[in-house]
């Protein structure tokens, strides 16, 4: 396995992260030496083993499927560089996404 | 008398109680600390205006006989944790001009026991450091320094700057995070306490997450009192976080003071690396006689996978980190870098919020759960950490508690290590296993290295066996009798 310059060019477009291209050789090495790090995990024998997601031994809690919180547009779109306020309801702005 | 702060939160609930001083007067003696400490940097907001109103109003309770467990109690905030009204940075660019318009959980419990909010405190980039290196608003100093030298020394992360604002007396508390050793091994830098309590204890609801099977809040303080004060206080189920436990949170301060005697304490053999430092050896060992002393037997314990916790640590946070770093995409709140379609304003956006270490962590969490690579890394790293969890459920049948060193060092100097992340990682050896298994752990100061700085213990419980830890570190503080300061 090896993280190269177009590996890290390509999972910085799947983080939608800008990475300047005089960026990417110190970070390949940089991700290089961290991932043949991790890669002594290989050795451990982990046939049969359930993989854990979570440490919580109780079942998660539930609640009835039903809509308890919520009516403040205002309250979500504060903290937005961009927003308009249409009528009674408070938007977020993007570049176009439809053409 | 003692000035106003340096009284423990024990001391000052008593004082408050007899009307020695005003909420106030020792809000007010905080505040003027924390001006005088600003070169420090150990907080990002300072908030002396609203600190001395909510004092007012503790006066005003504490006149009426109806004083909370905190009443009047000035405390810093780690600003990780959304507080209504008041910028929260997580200690990232990306976060420019929010103020979440919500209170997280804990510290709304905080405020509900009337606590007073001195300000908020700086950390490593989303929590995401072992040194406070990371943060956007730079680095934060030790109030200590080795004996005879000036250069500045790191607190230790990612809960820093609360690490540092309790050891320089600015807080007389302050609230931390913990998901890889970031409270315990700044507690251990600055010579505090610091416990992180079992996964599930404290609501994670309104607190920037970072790996949500790992992050967990909880206090820094001067001694193991307070701490067990502050962790009730802390501490309850939350219906707003699926993954709190419905628990009674127990009163802590019951559990101080008792007997040891016949108790169990596991000494993991793998937790003796090789080339540890003779200093950091020395006072494992003294923290076993002084255990032994007090009448528990030490057993010895093997926790055969503990060198393989820090990388399956760096596979699952990352990945975790990746997916919940999504929400910081320049439309709903922070920074917003323009871009010609939605998909440049969001790479704008994020490659010019994110810094270094938080970049490489998402590319790393990104890359391991990508295509090709899940099985291999992700699924490897989560068959391992359960095989981590399993070796401490294996311990705990021949030990009630584990003790450990926190770092494998005293606090080294800013600049250092900054060059090799791995190097860097490997500050979290003792700590990590910990939250992976989810159990609480807690830091104390038991000693002083050869160049004049705090060094800690680390003691380990079963999951949602907190008072223990309270108990033993109670006698081990004792024995240990720590009340060097910082000079800085």
């Amino acid at each position: 396995m090896s993280l190269d310059k177009a590996t890290v060019a390509r999972v910085a477009t799947l983080a939608r992260i800008k990475v300047p291209d005089s960026d990417l050789d110190k970070m390949a090495g940089e991700l290089q030496g961290i991932m043949s790090w991790i890669e002594q995990l290989q050795e451990v024998d982990t046939s049969g083993v359930e993989p854990m997601s979570s440490v919580v031994e109780h079942v998660l809690n539930q609640r009835t499927d039903k809509v308890t919180d919520g009516g403040y547009a205002d309250a979500v779109t504060v903290n937005s560089a961009d927003r308009v306020q249409l009528g009674d309801g408070a938007f977020f702005v993007v570049p176009k996404v439809i053409e | 008398m003692a000035a106003l702060t340096d009284l423990t939160i024990a001391a000052a609930r008593r004082g408050l109680a007899a009307k020695e001083f005003s909420a106030r007067d020792l809000t007010q003696a905080h505040v003027d600390a924390m001006a005088k400490a600003r070169g420090l940097n150990a907080f990002i907001t300072e908030t002396p205006a609203q600190a001395l109103e909510m004092a007012g109003e503790s006066d005003r309770r504490l006149a009426e006989g109806d004083a909370g467990a905190l009443e009047g109690i000035p405390l810093a905030i780690k600003d990780l944790f959304c507080t209504k009204g008041v910028q929260t940075t997580a200690g990232s660019k990306i976060l420019t001009g929010f103020v979440p318009p919500y209170e997280s959980t804990v510290s709304q419990n905080l405020w509900n026991a009337g606590a007073v909010m001195l300000g908020k405190t700086n950390l490593d980039e989303f929590a995401m450091g072992s040194s406070n290196m990371t943060s956007a608003f730079g680095g934060v100093k030790n109030p200590w320094r080795r004996k005879g030298e000036a250069r500045d020394l790191v607190p230790g992360g990612s809960s820093g700057g609360s690490a540092a604002a309790v050891a320089a007396r600015i807080a007389m508390g302050a609230t931390a995070t913990d998901t890889g050793g970031s409270i315990r091994q700044p507690a251990a830098f600055c010579g505090v306490v610091g416990i992180k309590p079992t996964y599930g204890r404290c609501s994670r609801w309104g607190i920037v997450a970072f790996a949500s099977s790992l992050d967990q809040a909880g206090p820094i303080t001067r001694d193991v009192h307070d701490a067990a004060i502050m962790m009730r206080a802390m501490a309850s189920y939350d219906a707003k976080d699926s993954t709190s436990v419905p628990r009674d949170v127990p009163d802590y301060e019951a559990a101080l003071g008792k007997s040891i005697k016949g108790l169990r304490f596991g000494i993991p053999r793998e937790y003796r690396l090789d080339g540890m430092s003779p200093e950091i050896e020395k006072l494992w060992e003294q923290g076993i006689a002084w255990l032994r002393e007090a009448g528990a037997e030490p057993v010895d314990i093997s926790l055969p996978h503990t060198k393989y916790a820090l990388p399956t640590y760096y596979i699952v946070a990352p990945a975790e980190a990746s997916s919940n770093l999504a929400r910081y995409d320049g439309v709903r709140f922070g920074l917003r870098v323009p871009g010609n379609s939605i998909e440049e304003l969001y790479e704008n956006t994020r490659g010019a919020g994110f810094g270094a270490e938080v970049r490489r962590r998402i590319l790393i969490g990104t890359y391991v759960l990508s295509a090709g690579y899940y099985d291999a890394y992700y699924l490897k790293a989560q068959q391992v950490r359960a095989l981590i969890a399993r070796d401490f459920t294996e311990a705990y049948k021949r030990c009630d508690v584990i003790l450990t060193p926190t770092a494998p060092s005293a606090a080294f100097a800013m600049g250092e290590k900054m060059d090799d992340p791995v190097a860097m990682y490997l500050n979290d050896v003792f700590t990590v296993t910990v939250n992976l298994a989810g159990l609480p752990g807690i830091s104390l100061p038991a000693g002083l290295s050869n160049e004049g700085l705090p060094l800690g213990l680390q003691l380990i419980g079963r999951a949602f066996d907190e008072e223990t830890l309270f108990t033993v570190s109670h006698v081990l503080e004792r024995a240990a009798g720590f009340t060097a300061r910082p000079g800085a």
